[in-house]
């Protein structure tokens, strides 16, 4: 059904904006040469011109519209004005479903077998506990992969968010070595994504589509975020583990709950990975203390059945 | 000095047409390059998936290779610039030598780190949109500076040679003639001429000296400016250089034997310079232990949890076979040979030499890749070949194609000038009948 439900809203987006390009043009629009072959089918689709009259057009004459990316690069490049984004994970309430990882991955094209989000058995030492630490892209407020990149094709923006233009790359991996958090994939081959979306001109703010020979990371979905949605993983996650929002606002939500970051992070005492290495991540963890569920590694078991 | 013995110098030291070996060495050296090229148009066919890099180990022997050729490349500036500006004589006939060595090690540096790249037709975008902040953009700088003030040093002083060889028309055949012409027709071995090469070679040996150092500094910096155990070190500027110098003085003992042996230039590459050589080798191989030594072992003693999984990748683990390899034969067995006088005959040191620069291109894979398997995250949520490294018959073709390119260039330098430099040897005999 999801599939059904995508195309209907494509096909929407698509006559709307096809409507709008034949609003646009003057004189008969279907008159060009390229056109001149097309049959008309006899079945009549209704459109809405940007003047709000109601036009009728037949549907053999329908052309889908490359989507246009969302906002423009030089835009994506400077962020939300007025925003300064966070993430905050609660340890205590994952137990390694990995919703979070599937949607990213589905949101984003990932190559299978890569992923954006990890989801870390941790163990400090032999006699602490161990509990699951998903990671994304930590969105460092001094992030060493932007301070070596040779050519600025992954940024900082004065939202807070660290992106990656995937049209400027050039593929040396210096950001992967710099990234003390192993949160960058690389391309290593063509990025198996359906023929539609990888002809997508690419977009910093929905990473997609994933271009060979380039780096990829976690983007804390800005495009998601412009709509006043919430990144994929937070909403996909069904045990809330997730919060996200504005620091400036104070506030961080995983759809069901919203707290304020301030004091989410005092009284569950939150952290952020790797302090003393001065990165200043946007991403901060709470500790996993009074555990909604006990810590089972079934990838860790069965992998030991496998040798056994 | 008499005009026979001149003669004789020249007729020694002009440049040879390859003999039955010579064509064996090139024809061999040029499938491996057409190997290696075939495996680079796969790569740029599939992208980097033919090679064994993953998320992980995201650098390997491209880029260890990198490092290699880098580091020999600083044995130009040694033996030319720092020997010359200490005023030490013995090592004319061997400046050429190193300066080739330097030439062709630096361009295919450059090359290599092309090959590296995921997106090499963005290569322009290092000039379009390169950001000074990154020490790839000084890399690229350096590098340039350094390949041109190494063209101009084996340029200059070849000019007075070109004179010689342009005398040689029918010897020299159409085109080398050409060629020589082309670059040497306006030398005529005028005072004026020599007062400003001479010059030029003395300002070009003053400011290759920091450059050299630039590049190799830099390069370490390529690691040293990241957080990752094995590379977050304050000592790897001074340890990458003194490896550096320790290679590339390797590199000339090996040079030395093969053009002495295959050309009979016995009088000119005496036992005398394996010596001389051969203990600057041990001097450059006990500066580079130390600098190991500060490397390893003070981290070693701490044993942060961080660095120990590094360490002990090292000492005991996956990597201890070439780790301890490495150690052996870049430092530990070349200086057991060459402290002994008997050491430093040619054959010995040719070994030594052999030894070093081997164990040195082990030891730039050590550094490299490693440490990326060792992140700060354990490795996780990858396919099982993320884990582990190993390279593709592709990697090993391309990483041996530059390794034969450089060698291809050396020798058809070789082929085509005199790799003695004729004139200044001429004026050096002088000068030791006169004292």
């Amino acid at each position: 059904m999801k599939t059904n439900e995508n195309s209907r809203r494509e096909f929407l987006a698509t006559t709307l904006l096809a409507g709008a390009a034949l609003a646009g043009c003057g004189g008969n629009p279907f008159t060009p040469d390229e056109v001149t072959d097309i049959k008309p089918s006899g079945e009549m689709v209704k459109l809405l011109s940007v003047d709000g009259e109601i036009i009728e057009v037949d549907k053999a004459f329908l052309k889908p519209v490359p989507e246009m990316p969302p906002v423009a690069n030089s835009e994506a490049r400077v962020g939300i004005p007025g925003k300064k984004f966070a993430m905050v994970i609660d340890l205590s309430r994952c137990k390694s479903v990995k919703k979070c990882q599937t949607a990213c991955n589905h949101m984003h094209h990932i190559h299978p077998g890569q992923n954006w989000i990890k989801v870390y058995p941790m163990q400090e030492s032999e006699k602490t506990a161990p509990y699951w630490q998903p990671t994304t892209c930590m969105h460092c407020d001094e992030p060493p992969c932007v301070k070596v990149c040779p050519v600025d094709a992954t940024f900082k923006r004065k939202d807070g968010i660290v992106l990656i233009d995937s049209d400027r790359c050039v593929g040396c991996r210096f950001c992967m070595a710099a990234c003390p958090y192993s949160s960058r994939v690389f391309n290593w081959e063509e990025p198996q994504i359906e023929k539609e979306i990888a002809e997508q001109p690419y977009s910093c703010e929905t990473s997609v589509p994933q271009k060979k020979g380039t780096v990829g990371k976690c983007d804390f979905c800005p495009d998601m975020v412009r709509k006043g949605s919430l990144p994929h993983c937070v909403s996909a996650c069904p045990n809330g583990v997730f919060f996200f929002g504005d620091i400036l606002e104070d506030s961080v939500t995983n759809g069901a709950e919203t707290f304020r970051f301030s004091e989410l992070i005092k009284d569950k005492s939150g952290y952020r990975l790797m302090e003393d290495l001065g990165t200043k991540p946007s991403v901060y963890y709470l500790p996993p203390v009074n555990r909604n569920f006990p810590f089972e590694n079934k990838e860790a078991s069965e992998e030991k059945k496998e040798k056994a | 000095m008499e005009k026979s013995a001149e003669n004789k110098i020249i007729e020694d030291l002009l440049p040879q047409k390859f003999g039955k070996q010579g064509t064996i060495w090139v024809i061999s050296l040029l499938a491996v390059c057409a190997l290696g090229f075939y495996a680079y148009c796969r790569q740029l066919y599939y992208g980097l998936e033919v090679t064994a890099l993953r998320d992980y180990a995201s650098w390997g022997i491209y880029i260890s290779n990198f490092v290699f050729f880098v580091a020999i490349s600083l044995v130009g500036s040694l033996i030319t610039a720092v020997l010359r500006l200490t005023d030490v004589h013995w090592s004319t006939p061997l400046t050429r030598i190193a300066e080739i060595i330097a030439v062709s090690a630096i361009s295919f540096a450059g090359l290599i780190i092309i090959v590296d790249m995921g997106r090499p037709d963005r290569f322009y975008n290092l000039f379009t949109h390169g950001r000074l902040q990154s020490p790839i953009i000084w890399d690229v700088i350096v590098i340039t500076t350094y390949l041109f003030i190494s063209l101009l040093l084996l340029y200059f002083p070849l000019l007075p040679d070109l004179k010689i060889m342009i005398g040689f028309k029918e010897r020299n055949g159409k085109y080398l003639q050409k060629l020589y012409e082309f670059l040497g027709s306006f030398w005529k071995n005028k005072p004026e001429q020599f007062k400003i090469t001479d010059k030029a070679i003395n300002i070009l040996s003053v400011t290759i000296i920091p450059v050299a150092f630039a590049i190799h500094t830099v390069t370490s910096w390529l690691f040293a400016t990241t957080y990752r155990p094995g590379w977050d070190s304050t000592n790897f500027g001074a340890y990458f250089i003194s490896g550096a110098f320790l290679v590339g003085a390797g590199g000339v003992l090996i040079a030395m034997y093969v053009f002495r042996t295959h050309y009979k230039l016995e009088k000119y590459i005496t036992d005398e310079h394996f010596n001389k050589m051969g203990k600057i080798v041990v001097l450059l191989a006990l500066v580079y232990l130390y600098f190991n030594i500060n490397e390893f072992l003070v981290p070693a003693f701490k044993m942060k949890k961080a660095e120990e999984e590094h360490l002990m990748g090292l000492f005991t683990g996956e990597f201890s076979p070439i780790f301890w390899f490495a150690i052996s034969a870049s430092m530990l067995v070349p200086i057991l040979i060459l402290i002994f006088k008997k050491g430093r005959t040619p054959k010995w040191a040719f070994f030594a030499g052999i030894l070093v620069v081997v164990g040195s291109w082990f030891k730039r894979f050590l550094i490299v890749t490693p440490t990326l398997l060792h992140p700060f995250l354990p490795m996780h949520d990858v396919p099982k070949n993320y884990m582990h490294y190993f390279p593709t018959w592709e990697e090993w073709a391309i990483a041996g194609g530059s390794l034969a390119g450089a060698l291809l260039v050396i020798t058809f330098f070789a082929r085509i000038f005199p790799i003695v430099p004729i004139h200044e040897t001429i004026i050096e005999t002088d000068s030791h009948e006169k004292a």
